[in-house]
């Protein structure tokens, strides 16, 4: 690519300054005293409504990775790429049947993080520093993706160099820390329009050029026969598993976590939750069209030097330079959310349940609110230097391992919702469990997300995250059966009106 | 009621349901068009359940 496309990038220059200012501007938006309380700054004050949190969860679950890296998924093996349109789909019958409720416990006891509903249920100092740590380091390599999405698309504009993510991240980093989670709340409005008006234009005119939907999906099925393996427009008989199993792994770890836990804290109400589990899936439509832009590529006839740029390429071949700049500023931006609430979500969680609960048990509320903005700016850097100093596989696969540790929080967190019956110390030896066996699985496996089981000469292959959470909760159960025999007098969980 | 939510799992896990290619419908194969169906299909069996929940389980 020669030099850089000045159309594109001024377009891109002016959305992104527009954002900018919003951040800032953010922390008098729906104003309270931001650096007074973890609530303020961590939660935007606990009272966002049903659209500000649609537009919230939806700009912070639906990443610029995600507009990135699915159709890049697609493009490279069809069909099993498309397991994200199921996964986005079952989840809103969780979100609904089961978040109001964890917002219920939240709001009535002032918690902010999952870790701190772990304690308050069960009382335990060490299962509520392991669910905290595995948000920690779950969330990490997610922000160095985000980094990546966007280096995918500055790249594209034919900048070069570091200096471009380094800038915006330092950025975000500064508004985040004055404004908390009112900043990516406000954003996301920008963001998420401007999504909607790319994706939905793309779907348009991109099949129209290209000849129809029946002539880009021909073109895919043409290229995957070439191609041959597993690859296709349908599944291989061996991927069904794999994709109902990674489908609903994935839908059950979504909400586990920091950022999208911290979208649902952040809620007015149980209703709001509610409300956004039957508004939600807008977005899910959105994310199965954003895929087909995988299959459009092939009908476009890109020579691509990676999937990954299956996106960028497509929107610099079909469109002019300006709306190929627009596309490029809602891709950043769309980065720039999830970004700055995960960065929001694992500094709740240092402030609460390691630099409160080890540290500081006296500290203030303005004391925490001080605490988690520093965090959220160690928390980027550390995601920054993640990005500039380690190869890019190491995001991808840390990331990938992170879908499979925070799935090992579910039960902790979920279950004493419904029951009191398990025990602590169960629950902290099934988390251990499915972290080992599935760490264990997926490195030997060289860092793929299935394992394979062979029952009565037929292999089974699944993935590992789900195997990890079954394991995890007969180990919980195993455990609180011999503690319950040991030690039968206490109760699990402390008891909840 | 509340069973209503499991019917998208069945739906959208039991993978052989929709695993192949005919009947297409506006150019996209059955298993694009049947999975992006099941969108609307899950918010509408949401709302339902959201419709008639009994009063003391909503609220603030």
């Amino acid at each position: 690519m020669a030099g850089i496309e000045w159309v594109a990038f001024s377009v891109f220059i002016f959305f992104f300054a527009l954002v900018t200012v919003m951040g800032f501007f953010a922390a008098r938006w729906k104003s309270g005293p931001v650096s007074e309380h973890l609530d303020e700054w961590g939660l935007g004050g606990r009272q966002f409504g049903t659209w500000i949190t649609w537009f919230l969860i939806g700009g912070d679950f639906y990443t610029a990775y995600t507009v990135i890296a699915v159709p890049a998924l697609v493009y490279a093996v069809g069909a099993y790429g498309f397991f994200a349109l199921p996964y986005t789909v079952i989840v809103y019958p969780f979100v609904f049947a089961v978040m109001p409720m964890l917002w219920k416990v939240a709001h009535k006891n002032g918690y902010v993080t999952a870790a701190d509903v772990v304690h308050g249920t069960y009382n335990s100092r060490a299962l509520e520093l392991a669910v905290a740590l595995t948000g920690m380091v779950a969330t990490m390599p997610y922000i160095a993706l985000q980094l990546i999405g966007m280096g995918v698309v500055i790249k594209a504009m034919g900048l070069t160099g570091e200096w471009p993510i380094i800038a915006a991240f330092i950025i975000l980093a500064l508004y985040t820390y004055s404004s908390g989670l009112r900043a990516p709340a406000l954003i996301a409005f920008v963001k998420d329009i401007m999504i909607y008006i790319v994706v939905l234009v793309a779907v348009v005119v991109v099949p129209y050029r290209l000849g129809g939907y029946g002539a880009v999906f021909s073109a895919a099925n043409d290229a995957f026969t070439a191609k041959g393996g597993a690859t296709g427009l349908t599944l291989k008989p061996g991927q069904l598993l794999a994709y109902a199993t990674l489908a609903l792994g994935s839908a059950l770890a979504a909400f586990m976590y920091p950022h999208t836990l911290t979208g649902v804290f952040a809620s007015k109400s149980a209703d709001t939750i509610r409300k956004n589990a039957i508004l939600l899936p807008a977005y899910t439509l959105l994310l199965g069209l954003i895929a087909l832009l995988g299959y459009m590529a092939y009908a476009a006839h890109l020579k691509l030097g990676s999937p990954n740029d299956a996106v960028p390429v497509l929107f610099q071949t079909l469109f002019p330079s300006w709306f190929a700049g627009f596309a490029f500023a809602a891709i950043a931006i769309g980065a720039l959310v999830p970004a700055a609430v995960m960065s929001i979500g694992a500094a709740n969680l240092f402030t609460r349940n390691v630099w409160k609960s080890y540290v500081d048990p006296a500290i203030t509320h303005a004391g925490e609110a001080a605490v988690a903005k520093i965090t959220s700016l160690v928390v980027k850097v550390g995601a920054l230097a993640f990005i500039l100093f380690l190869p890019t596989q190491y995001a991808l696969d840390l990331q990938l391992l992170g879908g499979l540790w925070i799935l090992q929080t579910f039960p902790a967190l979920v279950f004493g919702l419904f029951t009191r019956w398990f025990r602590a110390e169960g629950l902290l030896l099934g988390w251990a469990a499915g972290i080992g066996w599935g760490t264990w699985t997926a490195w030997s496996n060289g860092m793929k997300p299935l394992a394979s089981l062979a029952l009565g000469g037929d292999s089974y292959t699944f993935f590992v995250g789900l195997g990890a959470l079954i394991l995890n909760i007969a180990v919980a159960a195993v455990v609180t059966v011999i503690v319950q025999m040991i030690l039968p007098e206490e109760k699990g969980a402390t008891a909840r009106s | 009621m509340w069973a209503v939510l499991l019917i998208p799992f069945i739906g959208l896990l039991w993978v052989p349901f929709y695993n192949f290619s005919e009947p297409s419908l506006l150019g996209f194969p059955f298993f694009y068009w049947y999975q992006f169906a099941w969108v609307p299909i899950t918010s509408l069996l949401i709302w339902l359940v959201y419709r008639n929940r009994t009063p003391d389980q909503s609220g603030e």
